[in-house]
């Protein structure tokens, strides 16, 4: 090393301007920011949310943009198998299966999403009203969910099923009895936990209002737990209308729901496999890649649950 | 504890109480009779009283539901539309035996294969056992269950050919069907167990164990493995469910006269008494094993208290 290059003059006192201490260089970044961040760390978690928008993406557009109807027969076709026409082969009436799985990609989707609003709407208001309102009311309330979660769930809904036309709509209705029930006790339990800590007293001392309070205290606080309950509701939904489907008393043809799709597949199985594997891949993708997505948010959104 | 007991049968008898009002008018309101109209029809009207009385449906519904709630405290579920002259509590005691031996097995296969992978991907942390517990633990909750049995069938049973399939003669027939059934409780207990295993590694009468020389086996076995066991108790609950689940699904693929294939057997043949009586005592079973496995917890686990139960 040249020492005669190091001289004094190099090492002089920094001037450290008072206004400067203080300052935060880094813009704050909110809660969800942070979490995006900590998921796209999550390798498993990105590919997952890939695969999910493609199949959204397909489960829209596909159907539109292919030349087959779901409901089409083509009797020159039975049982064909994939090629460059259909990608997916044909069932025991000609129908494309292409066309066919992806109609039911959607309708399980759509079973799925209105299952996880009915489970933000409901759920979280349940839970939210419950534990702010407290007393006879909290007492009442929480009679109701304790006789509502000793019912299991599919029974009520093949019941519901029985009584009303089979259709997306009654399956939807029969999920919404009981899918709530869950996060509304999660909700519940975190608000009561929040309501007593230091910080909301701190807004209350402020004179914050009481509205401001739940939305800007306790909601925000609650985010986590209501995410990650979610994504558990979204696969579990689909798996009620498949699973449905599969024994005969869900949708029924033509409509294409998966459900239906591999109960055709599961009935010609020895013969023509590719009728049951590309609808069952299909739902298999969906499901773990939501509970990948869920467990890679979960970590993302509570970081001191990580495992 | 047993005011708390008291407390939870209660709970689980107003349960009760409100599924089957809620069945028994859902049902009435259906369409249907469980006569062939046409021969119902040519029939004497003292005939058609003498059959409808035989099933009781002549009374007025709210006596109607009078008497099958006394009845039903009885023991006596009424009898079955499809088979003919049978009580509905004989015919699903008759599926009990196939059931409950395919889902005892599913449970102790589930709970075998889960804890010793859990232990393993645990101990073993970020190893290839461990990524392979994991995608397993994924897998397994979430290929549906239909979905697995099929293949099973189509693969070992059928290609192979070394199980049996499609019919009940024996225990082994119950094998593949208990396979089948086992996934989800398998990877329910694997990834459950890992979790409880790396936390209770992480604490500091681990370290103190292994500071004073104890041995790895000695480590895993007395302190690890031991204190991470318990709370596995805790998910018998929800494995029972998808056990229950499972069971419609798994026994009409292998053809098993258990109480899953007679409950979609019913419901696709409006046997209404059947569907009743089974979907009473679903929800007994499934309220009971809840309320066992939380009083099972709190004698394992002394510090879990059960008077505040409802906090949770």
């Amino acid at each position: 090393m040249d020492k005669s290059k190091i001289d004094r003059s190099m090492y002089q006192k920094a001037k450290v301007e008072a206004s400067e201490k203080e300052h935060i260089a880094a813009p704050a970044s909110t809660m969800l920011a942070d979490a995006w961040i900590r998921l796209k760390k999550n390798k498993a978690a990105v590919v997952a949310l890939f695969i999910l928008v493609a199949i959204i993406l397909l489960a829209i557009f596909a159907p539109i943009f292919s030349k087959y109807s779901f409901r089409d027969t083509d009797y020159n076709n039975v049982y064909g198998l994939p090629s460059a026409a259909h990608i997916f082969g044909a069932d025991q009436f000609g129908r494309d299966l292409w066309v066919r799985t992806w109609m039911g990609t959607r309708i399980s989707l759509m079973i799925a999403l209105v299952a996880a609003i009915l489970d933000l709407v409901v759920g979280v208001l349940y839970g939210a009203v419950s534990a702010l309102f407290g007393g006879k009311v909290d007492a009442v309330m929480q009679r109701i969910i304790e006789v509502l979660v000793g019912i299991p769930s599919l029974i009520i809904v093949i019941l519901f099923l029985m009584a009303f036309p089979a259709g997306v709509g009654t399956i939807i209705a029969a999920l919404s009895i009981t899918g709530w029930v869950n996060m509304a006790r999660l909700v519940r339990a975190e608000i009561l936990k929040l309501k007593n800590q230091e910080f909301v007293l701190a807004s209350q001392v402020l004179g914050t209002s009481k509205f401001n309070i739940i939305m800007k205290d306790l909601i925000p606080n609650t985010v986590s737990v209501i995410v990650i309950n979610v994504m558990f509701t979204i696969p579990s939904a689909i798996f009620t209308e498949a699973f449905l489907s599969f024994i005969g008393i869900g949708l029924a043809e033509p409509q294409a729901s998966l459900g239906v799709l591999i109960n055709g597949g599961y009935q010609v199985l020895r013969m023509y496999p590719h009728v049951l594997v590309f609808p069952a891949i299909v739902i298999v993708l969906i499901m773990v890649c939501f509970s990948i997505l869920g467990d890679g948010l979960r970590d993302a959104l509570d970081p001191q649950m990580r495992k | 504890m047993l005011k708390y007991v008291l407390k939870r049968l209660g709970y689980i008898l107003v349960t009760l109480w409100v599924i089957v009002t809620c069945t028994f008018f859902m049902m009435k309101n259906l369409p249907g009779t469980p006569f062939d109209a046409e021969r119902f029809s040519i029939m004497t009207p003292q005939q058609q009283e003498r059959v409808l009385e035989m099933y009781g449906l002549n009374d007025s519904l709210p006596m109607q539901y009078v008497k099958y709630i006394k009845n039903m405290l009885k023991g006596d579920l009424g009898t079955s539309f499809t088979y003919v002259n049978q009580d509905v509590s004989k015919v699903i005691t008759g599926r009990l035996g196939p059931s409950a031996l395919i889902g005892i097995q599913a449970v102790l296969i589930g709970l075998a294969i889960g804890l010793i992978l859990g232990i393993l991907a645990a101990w073993k942390h970020n190893s290839g056992i461990d990524y392979f517990t994991m995608i397993l633990a994924v897998l397994g909750v979430s290929v549906p269950n239909f979905v697995a049995a099929a293949l099973l069938q189509y693969y070992i049973g059928l290609k192979w050919g070394v199980l049996p399939v499609g019919f009940w003669t024996g225990w082994n027939c119950s094998v593949l069907p208990s396979i089948a059934l086992s996934f989800s409780a398998t990877a329910m207990v694997a990834r459950f167990m890992r979790t409880e295993m790396l936390d209770v590694l992480d604490q500091d009468y681990i370290i103190t164990a292994r500071a004073k020389g104890l041995s790895q086996m000695k480590v895993l076995m007395r302190h690890a493995v031991r204190n991470s066991i318990l709370p596995v108790v805790t998910i018998l609950g929800p494995i029972v469910v998808n056990l229950m689940t499972g069971s419609l699904a798994v026994e009409n693929i292998f053809s098993i006269p258990g109480i899953g294939s007679l409950f979609v057997d019913c419901i696709k043949a409006n046997d209404y008494p059947v569907i009743m009586g089974i979907t009473i005592f679903y929800a007994a079973f499934y309220m009971l094993i809840v309320l066992l496995v939380d009083l099972a917890y709190s004698l394992i686990d002394p510090r879990i208290r059960l008077a505040k139960g409802k906090e949770s």
